[in-house]
């Protein structure tokens, strides 16, 4: 196996995620993608790891702290958007334009 | 390495049907109009990259995803899905009308990463994956080399833990706290 046959879905991955973050209009949508970008730096990580071969297994390491990090900014962001939707009943994140010039 | 070479090893045909999956299933959630069906594919996508990491021999990493991600935040995402009451008609604008940017910028992100990768990782090849990593070492570097960082993440599911029950507790109208100060008295 190549690394770069990793590396480059992890591309894939984390532009496609890109482009959800841009367009999506619901803000559960927008975590979504965000979901999926830091998904592609997993595969990133596991894909260098197995490449390296280091014996203090840091990539696989790394990544399971990206996956602690992401179930608790999941946590915290759907909270987030329950208090918006409740104050305005609504999620959309084009309709927060509150503070915008 | 020619394309031959890359066809005649067995790994690379598993490689090859997980990252279709992965990428059809990935471009299914940012392109779906129906949140849940996103959520789903989201799954999907999730269900292949653990395929992939065992691919890797990374199976507790893999098992790891499939407990936290696909058990735990999806079904929190499908929560805030229906908490929030999101469109799941058919005819919503999910979407918001500037597509072309955002696939410009997209697209241009991909040109320069996996550009880069080509350039500076060319002809590498992951060899020798051997049995797979042991759970046993990735537990022994947790606690020994990697154990700030660790306690550190604990402590951020900590303040999460607190600030998503904060965040989502309905505030007591003045009323109510009125009464609840009366009884404690």
């Amino acid at each position: 196996m190549l690394l770069n046959q990793f590396l480059i879905l992890g591309a894939l991955l984390f532009s496609l995620g890109i482009y959800g973050l841009l367009v999506r209009r619901n803000a559960v949508m927008v975590l979504l993608s965000i979901e999926l970008m830091l998904n592609a730096v997993n595969v990133n990580l596991v894909a260098f790891e197995a490449f390296l071969q280091n014996a203090n297994v840091g990539g696989q390491i790394f990544a399971i702290f990206v996956i602690t990090v992401a179930a608790a900014e999941v946590g915290v962001g759907l909270a987030i958007i329950l208090m918006i939707f409740r104050n305005r009943t609504s999620a959309n994140i084009d309709e927060l334009d509150l503070m915008k010039w | 390495m020619t394309v031959a070479d890359w066809i005649a090893e067995p790994t690379n045909w598993v490689y090859l049907v997980l990252a279709l999956v992965i990428a059809v299933s990935a471009l299914r959630v940012v392109t779906s109009t129906n949140v849940v069906h996103a959520a789903l594919f989201l799954v999907l996508a999730l269900a292949g990259t653990a395929g992939l990491f065992l691919l890797l021999s990374a199976e507790f990493v893999a098992w790891v995803l499939v407990l936290v991600y696909i058990g735990a935040v999806i079904v929190l995402f499908l929560f805030g899905i229906m908490i929030t009451r999101a469109p799941t008609g058919p005819n919503v604008e999910v979407d918001h009308q500037r597509r072309a940017p955002a696939a410009m910028a997209a697209f241009l992100i991909f040109i320069v990463t996996a550009g880069s990768a080509l350039t500076a990782f060319g002809d590498k090849q992951i060899s020798n994956l051997g049995r797979g990593t042991s759970t046993e070492v990735i537990g022994e570097q947790l606690l020994q080399r990697f154990v700030i960082p660790f306690e550190v993440v604990s402590f951020v599911l900590l303040a999460a833990l607190i600030g998503g029950i904060t965040l989502a507790r309905k505030d007591a109208t003045p009323a109510e706290e009125m009464a609840r100060e009366g009884s404690d008295a």
